[in-house]
């Protein structure tokens, strides 16, 4: 019978599976982090348990690590950072801890280090290990109790989600990114359209878009409700792995290869739900609202509550506007900004940091802009100074940073200032997200770059982009 | 974790759609290492003013719905962020159960994990309970997961469905991870025959 890439791969994960219960998947990699792994240890100790599979399992710092190339002084994430050195040390898990020069944001560095590789099941205890999924894996996030489960049997009790072909329909236009293509479907489909779904993204668009783009896609399938999100993989996707230093070598390359090829979806495999997102008159993306589902064309204007039937909708759209101190029939580009912040598991990888700069070459920031640039890991950080990349940036006034996830959750001390109005490379515009009082606006690399510059939001299509990087 | 039977309290209404973990448990408090004490955080942004003080405008502040054990609320309750401190928070602060039309995925699964119910109503219905509730006098309500009806603050009584391995789970408060280690043969028989994929000691070990 034909199956589709997300059937293939829970089949291929399924330990048990009793009438009436969730089924109990295996985790061929287990991602952790600082943040929400310190309770799941205490639980293991509390039990006398260990962990099942150290050799499935690895950790990095990257939520509540300061970027100023500097150890963390804040005592409570130094006592957090702490934790996980003494926990990974005690149960035997392997560790890049700040400095180790592998470390970076735990959605980058799997990628990175080859350790993501299709037909894998990926879990962590974050919400955007979707990601992953742009590899051809099943991954997806999980809470602190899940992650406790995942290190004692290296298993997770999964009911299984229904799937959704998410299709991209035409070629996207040239100066548009992954960043567009994913804000414009959460625009389309709501942020709960996806509750209940794996995604699988399918269609000419994505084919085109490189790895780097693919992750951004994958990496929002929360904001629209869905668990995971997933591609195919293909040439695009062995490239990438090919040479990694966990990706396999000579002979066992070409197995790989081969099994991955058969995880796409069989012709006449069906789906729960389709849904199709026309990307050809699609324009650069920019998020007015709080939650990413608020989201308009760079041509666009703020929507008027008054325009809205339901109660509930119009209340809740009032609500945002408010908080952003927003009018009805704003137009995106007469929206001043004070911040920008590149980087974040969505925005952070070599190729957003080369197409950020081809903006900012011989250009400036505005000086009503503070603009920041935090890479996703320490490689990639080298990898840029390398291209000369950091040059760039710090020419054009922007303040080029230690990797980490930075102002995307802003644990650490990178935070907006109560009124501050930011453009943002992350991935949630929520109340607060970015300091309390805040306002985000979710924007493509190019777009970010070309608002720190203007002060206001852009059509970075009207730049003149330098030739930078590789 | 303890078992939930049985849940008889005051009810607080929090009517807004989307709300999003970040709002229920704020990211300033996720550096806490312990695994309790977060209810004093509990939607810190909305609750209190910058200088401390309580926001009249939250409906949490309003001491008729002191000690309340049912939140009913809006649709998809607890979307973005994984973090399980959302589900804690709410509990530690005293609710046991919380009511809406819909959950997010990972909020919803959270909460099974700590005894705490992410209970789905039709929204007409979770409006309908919204309607009945008067929060000046603090209304209650009773859940009973035994036999899946809500007893609203005007006596009717209102079926519900719930996933019966998870209404088992709360229910008997089972531990997953005690029930799936149960499973240890099958996951080794499992592994035994599993495609490898990377050794993350070996990769760290290599430089």
């Amino acid at each position: 019978m034909a199956r589709t890439l997300f059937e293939k791969l829970w089949d291929n994960h399924v330990v048990t599976d009793e009438p009436g219960e969730p089924a109990l998947l295996f985790i061929d990699l287990h991602l952790i982090h600082e943040v929400t792994t310190p309770q799941a240890f205490d639980g293991l100790r509390l039990a006398g348990r260990k962990v099942r599979r150290p050799d499935l399992t690895i950790g990095t710092m990257d939520h509540n690590t300061p970027t100023t190339g500097k150890p963390a002084t804040n005592p409570l994430a130094v006592a957090q950072l702490d934790a996980l050195a003494a926990n990974c040390e005690e149960f035997g898990v392997p560790l890049f801890p700040l400095f180790s020069g592998r470390e970076g944001i735990v959605h980058v560095i799997g990628p990175e280090q080859g350790l993501t590789q299709p037909g894998m099941t990926i879990v962590c205890g974050d919400s955007h290990t979707a990601t992953h999924g742009a590899f051809g894996t099943l991954a997806f996030g999980i809470g602190t109790s899940e992650v406790e489960h995942v290190l004692a049997t290296q298993t997770l009790l999964q009911r299984k989600p229904k799937s959704m072909r998410v299709h991209f329909e035409g070629k996207l236009p040239t100066g548009l990114t992954g960043k567009d293509m994913i804000l414009g479907a959460i625009g389309q489909l709501g942020v709960a359209g996806g509750v209940g779904y794996a995604f699988e993204y399918t269609g000419e668009a994505i084919r085109a878009l490189s790895m780097e783009g693919r992750m951004t896609v994958c990496n929002m399938s929360i904001e629209a409700g869905a668990r995971a999100g997933m591609i195919a993989p293909d040439e695009t996707t062995f490239a990438y792995l090919k040479g990694r230093p966990a990706a396999p070598q000579g002979a066992d390359w070409d197995a790989a290869v081969e099994r991955w090829r058969a995880l796409a979806s069989d012709e006449g495999a069906t789906y729960d739900a389709e849904v199709v997102i026309d990307v050809r008159a699609l324009e650069p993306q920019v998020s007015w609202g709080t939650n990413p589902g608020m989201v308009a064309p760079i041509s666009g204007h703020i929507p008027n509550p008054a325009d809205i039937a339901d109660p509930g909708d119009r209340d809740a759209l009032e609500r945002a506007l408010h908080y952003m101190d927003l009018k009805p029939g704003t137009a995106i580009r007469d929206i001043a900004i004070d911040r920008v912040f590149i980087g974040s598991c969505t925005n952070s990888r070599i190729e957003d940091l080369r197409a950020a700069a081809a903006v900012a070459a011989g250009r400036h920031v505005s000086p009503s802009v503070y603009a920041m640039v935090v890479p996703g890991s320490a490689l990639i950080k080298k990898q840029a100074e390398e291209e000369g990349l950091d040059r760039i940036f710090t020419e054009a006034g922007f303040d080029w940073r230690y990797a980490g996830c930075s102002m995307c959750l802003a644990m650490n001390e990178d935070t907006l200032q109560p009124g501050e109005r930011c453009a943002s490379t992350s991935n949630r515009n929520f109340e607060g997200r970015q300091g309390r009082g805040g306002r985000t606006h979710l924007v493509s690399p190019e777009m970010a770059a070309a608002a720190a510059i203007a002060g206001h939001f852009v059509d970075v299509r009207e730049f003149d982009l330098a030739a930078v990087g590789a | 974790m303890n078992p939930l039977k049985k849940v008889t309290g005051r009810v607080a209404v929090l009517d807004r759609p989307d709300v999003d973990t970040d709002q229920i448990m704020p990211k300033q408090f996720l550096s806490r290492i312990e695994r309790t004490g977060f209810g004093q955080f509990l939607f810190w942004d909305w609750r209190f003013e910058e200088d401390g003080t309580l926001r009249d405008d939250f409906p949490l502040n309003n001491p008729a719905v002191a000690g309340a054990k049912i939140l009913l609320a809006g649709r998809n309750f607890g979307c973005g962020s994984s973090r399980e401190h959302a589900p804690w928070g709410l509990q530690d602060y005293g609710f046991d159960v919380v009511i809406a039309p819909s959950f997010a995925d990972i909020f919803a699964s959270n909460c099974t994990k700590i005894g705490f119910l992410a209970l789905r109503l039709p929204e007409a219905e979770v409006h309908a309970l919204m309607a009945e509730v008067d929060g000046r006098n603090g209304s209650e309500l009773t859940v009973d997961l035994e036999t899946l009806t809500i007893t609203s603050p005007a006596g009717r009584t209102i079926p519900f469905e719930l996933d019966p391995s998870i209404q088992r789970r709360l229910v008997e408060g089972l531990d997953d991870i005690g029930l799936s280690m149960l499973q240890g043969a099958a996951i080794s028989a499992f592994e035994a025959k599993r495609v490898p994929t990377p050794d993350t000691v070996a990769l760290a070990a290599r430089r």
